[in-house]
């Protein structure tokens, strides 16, 4: 295998007495599927913050592609191919859904390509990024109109807008239906086909091991098993941890 | 293009406005006009950083009495048009814009404003020590015999303030239906989300902040010649910060017409309280109903006029 | 630079005295912005609204400023109760506090400025007090009763505060308000309840502070927004809700501003703290960022 699209090193995360991830060491190759899995609270959001730049890092690198992200804004890390999903969605209220991901599309995409995007072009990638999540209807709704779960999907549509390389889903599927998951699976799978690297954090585990070709468990910031699903799972230590859940 | 026929017909209604003042031959209506084409020039100017990206400017004085007092200065040393020094007040406030951004919008949108009311009264207080512009004693200017083509100079200084407000509008409706539209509304709704996304938000906030000093730096400049006699307590006066967040607010933050309904109105009834002498002629009390509103509107009706009206007037361009 | 050491030392001292001052100013910010996260930049209008009861009280029957201010005290509560409650409904509830509070709190800032000069016009006003002429001398250093007696209260006045939020079942629940409003709600205690009242306490500091600022100085009314500044800065210096690091960031702003203003003239003290707090906020957001 080349070298790993995605290099994390010791990373350590405070806030102020609270040590939120500890010393998180973690390689993600191109083309994977990477289920990050683990009870609530134990740091997988705070882990995706860190890598994508919206939170700091006290200690350790962060590295894609090779090149060191430290020091990088958000908008320069998606800009260099990762996008994520927000665990609780976070639209742009005041803009229409279909304006939701032109953002990307304006900010992201046309930087990444040195020139505008034509608007019929920007105008067809929406419908499209819209039909691939079920909301074609609602292009020109509000997202205060839209139920959670739609919501949800807008924020997987959103960075599937930027056209990444390594595309974060952050508990994308929370509250859908039996089908509705399987049809983000299939979605992410085709994904992940056509070349982008995923990690899907999810708490839905039929979802997480039918997916994943490796897992990662976090509990209380710290990571305690990483190797194929099965293995993980009959992992003495994961069993504990979710033990009671 | 959308934007160029806005500037057209925006020009073109100037024109009127103008030719059917003069057709009035009431030389009273220029000077007060002049106050309220001031008002439409400081509300749109404050709307471009606080109703398009959500971060409230307090210190409008500070951007708009710099203007003022790059004139007063350049006035003593050189003899340039007002034109020139439009330009020259509106890079000094630009540029204190710039600085002042890079130096606070990194930080919580809470400490940006308060910033703005330090700034403000650093300001001031800088101004009113600086004896080159009169200090506290104030400064006199004195107006050119007459002008060309217009006679009148009151008449060439609202003929300015208005091409200034066309600019002004022109600028903030481009805003709207543009990338950098849709990247300051990302902004305002959520900026964790548009940085995600590959908004660049501080350059965006940057470009926010020193468009809106500029504008305002631009509309101060003429101030010396309108009113000839120029002390820091008239050119910081509160009236200026008040109004430029009461118009935007009252008319509605969300489209370049609202601070133009807000001007026009409030600005008028400002002038026409003033002139009439209601409340026995303290013009404090211009300034006490503008404060009720203030409060009354951003309670009750927080998309101002033009969200009362329920017009999509906000987003309607973009499809 | 010469500056006369017994100026100097002088200028120290009533700098500590105005700075001590200066914390009770500012702990009632320290409680509505530190504590409760509502930037409440009016909180200099309703001093100035203490000041000039106190002046009424003062030039109309007599009564001492301090005593005054502790008369009005339940009333200067239940106005920041009232105030809280609009606050809350009109913005808090919406999730819209940040832009609209602060045009909120601005406009009422503004108008309270406006009705004063209305109601006693722009000249200064003064109390008249026993303790406002003479001074206690100490070798050279002079302590000015007007100052030092201020000072002594605004002392007292936090460490009462201290106490009651420290000891007290509803002063440990507004400690508590802002860090887990969820806990706080199993504990039987309702934020928002909680919240109106810490609320209402911070205006009522205000109450005693504008007693003590009319015992100090004259006042006018435009002399709110010169405070605005000085109270933020200390309240950012000083570490939002620390009444301890209030004191400390306050004395060291009345030192800095009255050294500057004996050697370089009263005009530049407003900038002092503006500049002050341009500078923190500039160079120092680790504190800050992100809360």
């Amino acid at each position: 295998m080349s070298a790993p699209l995605l290099q994390v090193e010791d990373l350590s995360k405070r806030f102020g007495g609270f040590t939120a991830l500890d010393a998180i060491n973690l390689e993600v190759g191109a083309g994977a599927r990477l289920g990050l899995i683990g009870p609530n609270g134990s740091g997988k959001s705070t882990l995706v913050n860190c890598l994508c730049g919206t939170l700091r890092n006290e200690t350790g690198t962060v590295r894609f592609e090779g090149a060191v992200m430290d020091g990088l804004a958000a908008h320069e890390r998606t800009r260099l191919g990762m996008a994520r999903s927000f665990q609780l969605p976070r639209p742009f209220g005041s803009l229409t859904v279909a304006e939701n991901l032109r953002i990307p599309l304006l900010y992201t995409v046309n930087i990444r390509r040195g020139h505008h995007v034509p608007r019929t072009e920007i105008e067809a990638r929406e419908a499209e990024l819209l039909g691939l999540v079920g909301l074609a209807g609602k292009a020109r709704q509000r997202p205060r109109d839209l139920s959670q779960v739609e919501m949800r999907k807008l924020e997987l549509a959103r960075a599937m807008a930027a056209e990444p390389k390594l595309l974060i889903a952050d508990e994308a599927m929370a509250g859908l239906s039996h089908a509705e998951v399987d049809d983000i699976l299939a979605l992410l799978r085709r994904l992940n086909e056509a070349g982008i690297t995923i990690i899907l954090i999810e708490h839905i585990m039929r979802a997480v091991m039918s997916f994943s070709d490796r897992l990662v468990v976090l509990v209380a910031g710290r990571k305690i098993a990483d190797g194929m699903p099965d293995e993980v799972m009959r992992n003495p230590e994961v069993e504990k941890a979710y033990l009671g859940e | 293009m959308r934007s160029r026929a806005f500037f057209f017909a925006a020009l073109a209604t100037a024109a009127i406005v103008f030719e059917g003042l003069r057709f009035l031959e009431n030389e009273y209506l220029f000077f007060a006009g002049y106050v309220v084409l001031q008002y439409v020039v400081l509300a749109t100017a404050w709307n471009i950083l606080g109703g398009y990206t959500g971060y409230v400017n307090f210190g409008t004085a500070a951007f708009f009495a710099l203007g003022a007092y790059t004139s007063v200065a350049l006035g003593k040393l050189t003899s340039l048009p007002i034109p020139a020094m439009m330009l020259a007040g509106g890079v000094i406030s630009g540029v204190v814009g710039l600085g002042m951004g890079y130096l606070t919008l990194r930080l919580r949108g809470v400490f940006f404003a308060i910033a703005t009311l330090a700034l403000a009264v650093v300001v001031q207080t800088l101004i009113t020590n600086w004896d080159f512009v009169g200090g506290s004693r104030g400064a006199y200017t004195v107006r050119p015999a007459l002008v060309p083509l217009l006679g009148s100079y009151v008449q060439y200084l609202f003929l300015i303030m208005l091409a200034l407000a066309v600019i002004a509008l022109a600028i903030a409706h481009a805003i709207e239906g543009s990338r950098l539209g849709y990247g300051f509304a990302t902004i305002l709704d959520d900026e964790a989300a548009a940085e995600a996304s590959g908004v660049p938000t501080l350059r965006l906030k940057l470009v926010a902040t020193t468009l809106s000093g500029a504008l305002m730096g631009m509309a101060g400049a003429p101030l010396p010649y309108y009113v000839t006699y120029l002390d820091p307590a008239s050119g910081f006066n509160l009236a200026y910060a008040v109004n430029s967040i009461a118009m935007p607010l009252i008319g509605g933050m969300t489209s370049w017409v609202g601070p133009l309904i807000g001007a026009l109105l409030l600005g008028s009834i400002q002038q026409v309280a003033t002139v009439s002498n209601w409340f026995g002629g303290h013009p404090e009390v211009n300034l006490l109903i503008v404060g009720v509103l203030l409060i009354l509107f951003v309670i009750a009706a927080p998309n101002g006029i033009v969200g009362l009206l329920g017009a999509r007037v906000g987003r309607s361009w973009r499809r | 630079m010469l500056w006369d050491p017994q100026l100097l030392l002088n200028a120290i001292v009533s700098g500590l005295l105005l700075g001590g001052f200066y914390a009770v100013v500012t702990v009632g910010v320290s409680i509505s912005f530190g504590m409760l996260d509502i930037v409440n930049i009016a909180h200099p209008a309703f001093i100035m609204l203490g000041s000039y009861l106190a002046y009424l009280l003062n030039s109309t029957f007599g009564l001492d400023p301090i005593l005054s201010s502790l008369i009005m005290l339940p009333a200067f509560f239940l106005l920041g109760a009232l105030v809280y409650q609009i606050y809350y409904v009109a913005f808090e509830r919406r999730g819209q506090e940040s832009l609209r509070g602060l045009a909120f709190f601005f406009g009422l800032l503004f108008i309270s400025e406006v009705g004063l000069i209305l109601t006693f016009g722009v000249d200064y006003r003064f109390v008249d007090a026993r303790y406002i002429g003479p001074s206690l001398h100490l070798g050279f250093l002079d302590f000015p009763l007007r100052m030092l007696i201020p000072c002594a209260v605004s002392l007292a006045l936090l460490g009462a505060l201290q106490l009651y939020l420290s000891r007290t079942f509803l002063g440990r629940a507004i400690a508590a308000v802002s860090q887990d409003p969820l806990a706080l709600r199993l504990m039987a205690a309702n934020p928002t309840r909680v919240k109106r009242i810490a609320f209402a306490l911070s205006i009522a500091t205000a109450s005693i502070a504008g007693a003590l600022l009319i015992i100090i100085q004259p006042v006018e009314p435009s002399m709110a927004r010169d405070y605005i500044g000085r109270v933020f800065a200390i309240c950012v210096l000083g570490g939002m809700g620390s009444f301890a690091g209030t004191l400390i960031a306050a004395m060291l702003l009345g030192v800095v501003e009255n050294i500057t203003s004996t050697f370089y003239g009263p005009s530049w003290s407003p900038a002092v703290a503006f500049g002050f707090l341009l500078l923190t906020l500039a160079f120092r957001p680790a504190g800050i960022l992100g809360r």
